[in-house]
């Protein structure tokens, strides 16, 4: 069915969780007001990227009165939101939620921490263990957390499960000055063009702006549909509420002409893996 | 050297984001910096004039005795050319009044006691505006270690210091400071007639070159040498970066608790902004 997102592009502040809860509210409301059905938020977008030791102090917990709130607001517009999230034996994740209907729809932890260059990730925080789609009003569904798009087997695993929308919530740093445009937002468009054309299927990349300790966070929000065309792109540098119209048909078209996703046999994969496994003595 | 070609639209476009950003989350809507007359901090006023509106951006010009008089004259021909609010106070009463005490002091210490003389000025500007101070040491001299710890190398933020001279000098002209500032020959301006390549021992352009590829693209000496640089000019640069390393550091804190300040205690410095 077709839906309207709007991608979020804010400036978190960092460690304040009480003001980005009401920052993520008002965006909540403007988008329900414009009649959005889903609205996307970047990565820790409850908290701010580069925490380092205010992990614990940021982290909540899903039974927390913050989600509690969010989960009460989905009754009106299905929100999709990154935070910190705090278990009950003490580990702490970099987490996505799908809230719907006034429900947890799904709960995704990062699989993937960037522990090199400027990032530092697996010091503070625990690692998740699985990438699974999941149903929403809106067709199937699968969320990455950054880092995770850049692993081909994430969305690989995300596509075979059935997901037919692959929802990216970043926190991605502004770097490379030197060509035509911004040297990671033109790795990231790469990835996620070919991500969306290889696997028959649409990206709604969601990505922070604002700097932190001068570490600019560069925003271009998008759309990209299954052909592997980005049909919305939001502002460089700049906040701004991106907002989409999702059309299946697309989605139908692309998949009866590049029926790349049925023909892949996950059998061959499997098989090969495993055999790759042995040998490698894992 | 494509790497030190900026596109220079972006560039200007993220700093001025970074001084706007990082100085109103403050709480403060000013800056205070040292103009010099030099290039650098030319493109940090225009830079922060930019981000800020020029009446939230005061420059100082510090002369001391034997500062070449050109330079004070470039320092306002910059801020007036950006608009920004300029004022000149004069170094040469408290740097002569302590050298009276050690009369023998050589160049260095002399230098080094006016950058000193200057960060305690701009400092005590930054109280009196409540204004954030703004560095102006770009990447060649942080690398270098070609500057003043805790003299011009202080400051709360700096918007160049990860881009190479070779860069300062392409957004400059990007951003319009005036070609007399852009063209003139890098000086401390310490002494009449001193320019840092002659003092360094090579020029800006041929450092950034093996700066970038040694530091940013972190090729091995054998791929620098093969590449055409002199052997000895790569290890006396990569000696300089390493000794001049303390520079880039805070101090170094003796570990007894568990919790160390930088070590085990981290938090960013945009703690709660």
């Amino acid at each position: 069915m077709d839906f309207t997102v709007v991608l979020a592009q804010i400036k978190p502040k960092l460690g304040c969780v009480a003001d980005n809860l009401a920052l993520v509210e008002r965006e909540i409301g403007k988008a329900r007001e414009a009649g959005a059905d889903l609205i996307v938020f970047p990565e820790l977008a409850l908290s701010g990227y580069f925490l380092k030791d205010l992990v614990p102090e940021v982290a909540l917990r899903t039974d927390s009165q913050e989600i509690g709130r969010l989960m009460e607001l989905s009754r009106g517009i299905s929100i999709v939101v990154g935070f910190v999230e705090e278990t009950a034996d003490y580990h702490f994740y970099n987490s996505a939620l799908y809230l719907e209907d006034g429900a947890i729809r799904h709960l995704h932890r990062k699989v993937y921490l960037p522990t090199y260059g400027l990032f530092d990730e697996q010091r503070y925080l625990a690692r998740g263990a699985s990438f699974r789609a999941f149903d929403t009003k809106f067709g199937r569904f699968g969320m990455l957390i950054c880092e995770d798009m850049w692993h081909l087997s994430a969305s690989y695993l995300l596509a075979m499960d059935g997901a037919t929308a692959l929802i990216c919530l970043s926190s991605s740093p502004a770097r490379g000055i030197e060509g035509d445009s911004l040297g990671s937002a033109a790795a990231w468009q790469q990835l996620t063009s070919t991500t969306a054309l290889f696997l028959n299927c649409r990206v709604l990349y969601c990505n922070r702006v604002g700097y932190e300790d001068g570490v600019n966070f560069w925003g271009g929000s998008e759309y990209v549909a299954p052909s592997g065309e980005s049909i919305v792109r939001g502002l460089l540098l700049e906040e701004e509420c991106v907002t989409a119209t999702v059309a299946e048909g697309a989605l139908r078209r692309e998949r009866i002409s590049s029926p790349m996703i049925r023909d892949e046999n996950l059998f061959v994969t499997l098989q090969e893996l495993q055999r790759i496994m042995r040998e490698r003595g894992q | 050297m494509a790497g030190l070609v900026a596109n220079t639209d972006l560039l200007r476009r993220l700093l001025v984001g970074f001084v706007r950003d990082e100085v109103l989350k403050v709480g403060v809507r000013k800056v205070v910096l040292g103009l010099s007359g030099g290039i650098d901090s030319a493109l940090v006023a225009f830079i922060a004039a930019e981000a800020l509106g020029p009446e939230n951006v005061h420059a100082i010009c510090m002369p001391y005795k034997s500062s070449n008089p050109e330079s004070e004259a470039h320092a306002r021909l910059v801020a007036s050319s950006c608009g920004i609010c300029f004022s000149v106070v004069s170094i040469t009463a408290m740097v002569d009044a302590y050298f009276e005490l050690f009369p023998e002091a050589d160049n260095m210490r002399r230098g080094n006691k006016m950058a000193r003389e200057r960060m305690t000025i701009l400092f005590d500007h930054s109280a009196l505006f409540r204004a954030l101070v703004l560095g102006t040491s770009n990447k060649t001299e942080l690398l270098l270690g070609y500057g003043t710890l805790y003299g011009d190398m202080a400051s709360a933020l700096n918007p160049i210091g990860d881009i190479y001279k070779s860069q300062v000098w392409q957004l400059s002209a990007a951003m319009g400071v005036p070609i007399e500032v852009i063209e003139k020959q890098p000086s401390a301006d310490l002494w009449a007639g001193q320019t840092d390549e002659e003092e360094l021992g090579f020029s800006y352009r041929q450092v950034d070159e093996l700066l970038y590829r040694m530091v940013d693209q972190r090729m091995t000496r054998q791929e620098l040498v093969a590449g055409g640089f002199d052997s000895e000019f790569v290890d006396a640069i990569y000696a300089k970066i390493q000794n001049s390393h303390f520079k880039r550091r805070l101090p170094v804190i003796a570990k007894v608790s568990n919790r160390t300040i930088d070590r085990d205690f981290r938090y960013a410095r945009d703690w709660g902004k």
